[in-house]
């Protein structure tokens, strides 16, 4: 199947910076595409380039095999949600959602069906006749959606629509928006600074820094193979460790030093990996350290380490180590006997193991 | 007791701030009373009686005199038809400047391009530029246009002087419009004037009241221009009061004189009285976000 949404070679400078830097994207019908990165990353203009309302500097944008690099917003069969909901404060919620039918010169009982229709949908029918002035931040976002659900579109575009919720909200509409996506059968392209959102909602990641895409990939992907150390660190919470190691070749795999307060070296023996350089530094999620005896696999090594921190947060508790001078989160279960100052048997499964080059933080594995 | 004489000392400071408000009020009202009693008198009572006594007869005689007999030179028609002359030249001019500053403040507010800063700081300094510069250039102008001496030549100059306040307004209220705005209604299909029309105009009633209530009083009291670029008939009433007052033969007519400026005042304070509320609201408004 054709992609529904092609960005070639896209450039887009302000004045004198580069703000997007040669992006290629493609997503297929269907698709749920997330776009993240950190505050100024690009992601939003991206959007923004995608959606037509900023003029591109260089490469070509197509949306349902169309060139719309030029072509104006309104035309580009789109719909789009913003991050302040953007909702015409003069006019009702009904207006709200029929303002770009009525744009359109769509007849009147084709406007009234469609949004008995989306409120349905939504159920925001009891809120038809009331302004946005009189709405709670959670309703607001629905209408929104709602006046991006009645175009019907190739393409959904939203713009960190769930930032302005409370948390509690926040992870109630994530699920909507989910189900959403499901039921239309929709394609929609996702802008967050919010990792576990684009976790939770996508089915293709695209990780942006500096206006350069740093890793595209399904979120199994981008978690468990991240491209390189930024990518690590960004996704995933509590962040990976990641830890300066020393690397030497021994027999089929690798021995794997790492430096500890006091000159006592922790050694790992790695049996999968091999061809590594003297130094790396060694990247592991801390779902993959565990209390001694609770996981077991072929590349699984235990270590004693000194607990430095205990940290219980309800289902897992986690456990902080100082290795290669820098603190290494484990991830335990929440009955541990983990006491501050005291030793623990720690095991490591290396078979999840990301290797990165120090100076580049390439991927080495 | 020292919690008791703490509040005997609120109490007089309070007392005292009132009667000093007070005194202020009797002083600023004191020249509106003294005009309004006066416009009531007659020459009589006006030469025997003391300035600030109330009228001992009320007569409206020198009021109907100033709106349809007083003599401004050799006309002796009141102020009625120069009454009108303001009218017709203060509402079209209001109307166009505030529209076009609506439009003008949109399009620097929301519709960001190149130079955009540099032609709203231009018309921000047209705000600043003396009536008396542009008094020979306007008069070139407006004779090339044709407009010499007619009322629609004031419209226009009326309309040129206050565009860089009416869009200095708008802008200042629409630059706290989300810019999401815009592009949600651009994603919706509707175009530059109907974005305008639909969502910015119905938003914009309290920077149109403060608006309409700033170019009328402007208009409305301008005198220099109305002196410079009229001719007998098409004077505004501001010149016409002047005239009256000035070309006095014989007895000078305070009471007429009186009548007649309360009359030339009216409309603007009729103005601030039916919307001053939204006067102080709309002028705050462009401070808080909505």
């Amino acid at each position: 199947m054709a992609p529904i949404l092609e960005v070639k070679n896209l450039v887009k400078n302000f004045g004198a910076t580069e703000v997007l830097k040669d992006i290629n994207i493609a997503i297929e019908p269907g698709e749920f595409l997330v776009l993240v990165g950190p505050s100024g990353c690009g992601k939003s203009t991206l959007l923004n380039c995608i959606a037509g309302l900023e003029p591109i500097t260089g490469g070509s944008v197509e949306i349902g095999g169309q060139d719309m690099t030029h072509v104006s917003p309104k035309d580009r069969n789109i719909a789009m949600v913003f991050q302040s909901y953007a909702l015409y404060p003069t006019m009702t919620v009904a207006k709200n959602i029929t303002f770009g039918m009525k744009v359109r010169g769509l007849d009147q009982a084709t406007q009234e069906r469609k949004l008995a229709e989306v409120a349905a949908q939504l159920q925001i029918e009891e809120l038809l006749n009331r302004r946005p002035g009189q709405l709670s931040g959670g309703q607001r976002q629905r209408v929104a959606m709602g006046r991006a659900l009645v175009r019907d579109p190739k393409l959904f575009l939203f713009d960190e629509p769930l930032s302005n919720l409370d948390a509690k909200l926040r992870v109630e509409m994530r699920s909507e928006i989910k189900k959403l996506h499901h039921n239309l059968d929709a394609t929609m392209v996702y802008v967050t600074h919010d990792q576990i959102e684009a976790m939770t909602l996508a089915s293709k990641i695209v990780v942006l820094k500096g206006g350069i895409v740093q890793q595209i990939g399904s979120p199994a992907e981008i978690y468990n193979r991240p491209a390189n150390l930024f990518v690590a660190d960004f996704m995933g919470s509590p962040a990976m460790n990641l830890v300066p190691a020393r690397a030497v070749a021994n027999g089929k795999g690798v021995r794997i030093e790492i430096e500890r307060e006091g000159g006592d070296t922790l050694i790992l023996t790695d049996k999968e990996h091999s061809g590594l350089p003297e130094n790396v530094v060694l990247g592991l999620r801390p779902e993959d350290i565990a209390e001694k005896g609770f996981r077991a696999g072929t590349n699984v090594q235990d270590a004693t380490c000194l607990v430095d921190m205990v940290e219980p947060a309800g289902a897992d508790t986690y456990v902080v180590s100082k290795l290669g001078g820098t603190m290494v989160t484990a991830r335990l279960h929440a009955e541990t006997g983990a006491k501050t100052g005291q030793m623990i048997d720690l095991s490591f499964d290396l078979s999840k193991v990301s290797y990165f080059v120090p100076e580049t933080g390439e991927r080495l594995n | 007791m020292p919690h008791r004489q703490n509040r005997l000392g609120r109490i007089a400071l309070r007392w005292g701030l009132y009667i000093l408000l007070g005194l202020f009020a009797l002083y600023y009202l004191m020249p509106l009373f003294v005009m309004v009693t006066t416009s009531l008198k007659s020459l009589e009572e006006i030469r025997t009686g003391s300035l600030v006594a109330l009228p001992r007869d009320v007569t409206f005689e020198p009021w109907r005199t100033a709106w349809a007999h007083a003599c401004t030179g050799i006309q002796c028609e009141g102020l009625r038809p120069y009454f009108w002359n303001s009218v017709m030249l203060a509402v079209p001019a209001v109307a166009i400047s505030t529209l076009l500053g609506a439009i003008n403040g949109y399009v620097v507010a929301q519709w960001r391009f190149k130079g955009a800063n540099i032609i709203f700081s231009l018309m921000l300094f047209g705000c600043f530029i003396p009536f008396q510069v542009v008094l020979l250039p306007m008069a070139r102008v407006l004779g090339m246009l044709g407009l010499a001496g007619s009322i629609s030549g004031l419209v226009f100059v009326h309309v040129i002087y206050g565009i860089g306040f009416t869009t200095l307004f708008f802008r200042n209220y629409y630059v706290n419009i989300p810019v999401e705005l815009v592009k949600a209604a651009k994603v919706d299909g509707a175009g530059f004037f109907r974005i305008f029309w639909a969502i910015f105009l119905p938003l914009s009633l309290p920077i149109i009241v403060v608006t309409v209530i700033w170019q009328f009083t402007q208009i409305w009291n301008d005198f220099l221009f109305g002196v410079s670029f009229s001719q007998a008939g098409t004077q505004p009433i501001t010149v016409a009061l002047n005239n009256i007052v000035n070309s006095t033969t014989g007895v000078k007519e305070y009471n007429v004189d009186m009548a007649a400026a309360i009359i030339a005042a009216l409309p603007t304070l009729l103005v601030y009285v039916v919307a001053g509320k939204y006067f102080i609201r709309g002028l705050t408004a462009g401070s808080v976000k909505g």
